[in-house]
């Protein structure tokens, strides 16, 4: 589904490399975690596949199902099922939660040349969603995170994903200022959305998330590359060790 | 003190173009309104008060021409239940007017009233916009209450069942308007007056308010889309005890709109809110001088003022809150925020703060800035298209302006005709 290969990113206004070669494909229907030390390129992967200004590409590809997602604007990737959960979830006053979602899931609906949800279909969609992710009436209404809470910020991305219904779901540092209660009802939110034709890229510091959202293979990122992968028990090997051990044994 | 040459010849010239009406009983505030222009003299470049604003197109003897707009559109509160009075170029159209009468007002023309010996217009026609002159000089308020050749008196004794609204038309490209309209609200007595359309190719506007104990005044005034509009407008207003006022003001677009709001809070307990938004595109002014004197105690005034400027717009806004000795309890606010959406456009602003007393909260903020990158990338990622996403985050931007009008449908309408604005620019 998501196909990385060999790719090269450097940020635009100085000459700072960050990427270095990264190769990844995440099958659909598959979990897959990145782990790795702070600054080894985990986020700025997040960000050039969700098309994010800043960062350029100078070598590589990187496409979702075949369409080149490096050529798309962000709206366009965001159609075409890319989807980021933000480490920072924005604010934005003045912008009202319930506004913003039916704009996006309409405009997405609209590029994909679907019929537009109805005030009152999108209503009862987003209010059994809200509802499992423990999101109130009033935290629809106000604008968008404005005010919310660590972890009201995080639900709110996890209820925006269950609105898209993304085939591609990028979750960066979900569980960063999540306490365990928060962790739990977020991580019950990505599991609900797991399916066969949808593809997960979850990005960590620690192997705790990765209790609650098993997954499939995990990858160490370092200095811009993925320097190991394998399944769940690398990540406790992380847990146990440190990056120090694997890192080592790489270089 | 004798005026300086070019302001003195510059007055006289002005002066020169005038005839006043005949007076009636509005006679001595016309001279002494005259007397005031002719010790002030008309504004110049140099005035400190116009610093950011050039007078020169307001004060010339004649007005600039400016193109009849076709807007393609109704005016703004066109579907709303309202009493209209409509001005041609400037003067009153009893055809295309409503019939005035409506329980709870009565509404008296200008001209009428002069007529008149006895009127309670009279207590009140210059006499805010006398007041109104110090601590700074608004000589082209005095200039309106000398010359004005039409307005009404609005007297509000109950709650009228629907708003009262000022249409403005403008159908000559040369026309020179100079209207008066004075507001008497009495206690408990409440009224919306709403101001829409494009007045004439040059406008002089002032409006006198007085609000007795307990009473409540709701402005909305949407200016604009006459691209070649100049204007100049005051509204002086005095608030009793326990009252309220309200003003909101959209413009849009226009060469030079200058609105300027004096309030004075002289009894305890009121609210005054100001607030404005302006859209600009193009090579555009707007001016917003406001001036709150708190002279009461525990009165709150708010301030709220938001532009959107590109393609080489200005944005101006003086504002100032002065809270006098003995005016406790204070809580004024002000805040004035500029989106530049292009490096061509500016934003210049002035807030001020005089405060002599010791138990008050004032604050104040200013900002200008361009949309923010970071929202626009979390809209993007969600989906929504890039114009749109500007759009709603400009929306957003103005939303707290638009929020202070407390009739939902009539922000709504509002807000359609900046949506509207925004989508013509996409």
């Amino acid at each position: 589904m998501l196909e990385i290969k060999n790719l090269h990113v450097q940020l635009e206004e100085e000459d700072k490399r960050i990427l270095k070669g990264v190769d990844l494909t995440v099958e659909a229907g598959k979990v897959h975690a990145i782990m790795g030390p702070n600054g080894s390129g985990k986020s700025t992967l997040s960000y050039v596949l969700s098309g994010r200004d800043g960062y350029e590409v100078t070598e590589g590809s990187a496409t979702l199902d075949g369409q080149d997602l490096l050529e798309m604007e962000p709206e366009e990737r965001a159609a075409a099922g890319i989807f980021l959960a933000f480490q920072y979830p924005v604010e934005i006053p003045g912008v009202g939660n319930m506004t913003f979602l039916r704009t996006a899931v309409n405009a997405q609906r609209k590029a994909r040349g679907e019929d537009e949800l109805s005030a009152a279909e999108f209503l009862k969609v987003v209010r059994a969603k809200a509802k499992s992710l423990k999101i109130d009436a009033d935290m629809l209404k106000r604008p968008v995170n404005v005010g919310f809470s660590g972890g009201e910020k995080k639900r709110n991305e996890i209820l925006q994903m269950a609105m898209l219904e993304p085939k591609m779901c990028i979750l960066d540092e979900t569980d960063s200022g999540l306490d365990v209660d928060a962790m739990k009802l977020v991580s019950e939110g990505v599991n609900a959305l797991r399916d066969a034709g949808r593809g997960f890229l979850v990005i960590t510091h620690y192997q705790r998330l990765l209790d609650h959202i098993k997954p499939d293979v995990v990858h160490i990122m370092a200095d811009g590359r993925i320097v190991k992968s394998g399944g769940p028990e690398l990540a406790l090997e992380v847990e146990h060790n440190g990056y120090s051990d694997i890192l080592a044994e790489v270089n | 003190m004798a005026l300086p040459q070019a302001k003195q010849t510059a007055t006289e010239a002005r002066l020169a173009s005038l005839t006043m009406p005949d007076p009636g009983c509005t006679k001595a505030a016309r001279e002494g309104a005259l007397a005031r222009v002719n010790q002030m003299g008309l504004p110049g470049r140099r005035d400190e008060y116009w610093k950011y604003t050039q007078p020169d197109t307001l004060v010339s003897p004649q007005a600039p021409q400016a193109a009849v707009l076709d807007a393609g559109e109704p005016l703004v509160f066109s579907d709303v239940d309202r009493l209209s009075i409509v001005f041609i170029d400037g003067v009153f159209s009893p055809e295309d007017s409503d019939d005035l009468t409506l329980e709870g007002v009565t509404i008296d023309r200008l001209e009428d009233i002069c007529c008149k010996d006895i009127h309670w217009a009279k207590e009140l026609y210059g006499k805010l916009e006398e007041r109104g002159q110090t601590p700074v000089q608004r000589p082209l308020a005095a200039l309106n209450t000398a010359y004005a050749t039409d307005g009404v008196a609005i007297h509000v004794t109950g709650k009228p069942s629907k708003p009262i609204n000022f249409v403005y038309r403008h159908e000559s490209e040369t026309s020179d308007a100079i209207l008066h309209h004075v507001i008497r609200v009495e206690s408990d007595a409440e009224v919306t007056i709403l101001e829409t359309g494009p007045a004439a190719s040059r406008f002089n506007k002032c409006m006198e308010i007085d609000i007795a104990d307990n009473g409540t005044l709701h402005h909305i005034r949407a200016q604009g889309r006459d691209h070649e509009r100049r204007a100049v407008t005051h509204m002086f207003t005095r608030l009793g005890k326990e009252s309220t006022y309200k003003s909101f003001t959209l413009t849009v677009n226009g060469v030079l709109t200058r609105n300027e709001q004096v309030v004075e809070l002289t009894g305890d307990d009121a609210v005054a809110h100001v607030a404005g938004a302006c859209v600009g595109d193009g090579d555009f002014l707007h001016d917003d001088t406001v001036f709150i004197t708190h002279e009461a105690v525990n009165c709150e005034s708010r301030q709220v003022f938001k532009k959107v400027l590109r393609n080489g717009a200005t944005g101006v806004f003086q504002g100032k809150i002065l809270v006098k000795e003995g005016a406790q309890k204070t809580d004024g606010y002000q805040i004035s925020q500029s989106l530049l959406l292009d490096d061509d456009s500016q934003f210049l602003a002035k807030p001020e703060l005089e405060i002599y007393a010791d138990d008050v909260a004032c604050s104040h903020g200013s900002t200008s800035g361009a949309i923010d990158e970071t929202a626009l990338f979390y809209l993007r990622s969600r989906g929504v298209p890039y114009k749109d996403a500007t759009n709603m985050l400009t929306l957003a931007f103005l939303a707290e302006a638009v929020d202070e009008i407390e009739d939902r449908a009539l922000a709504e309408e509002i807000v359609t005709r900046l949506e509207g604005w925004l989508a013509r620019r996409s």
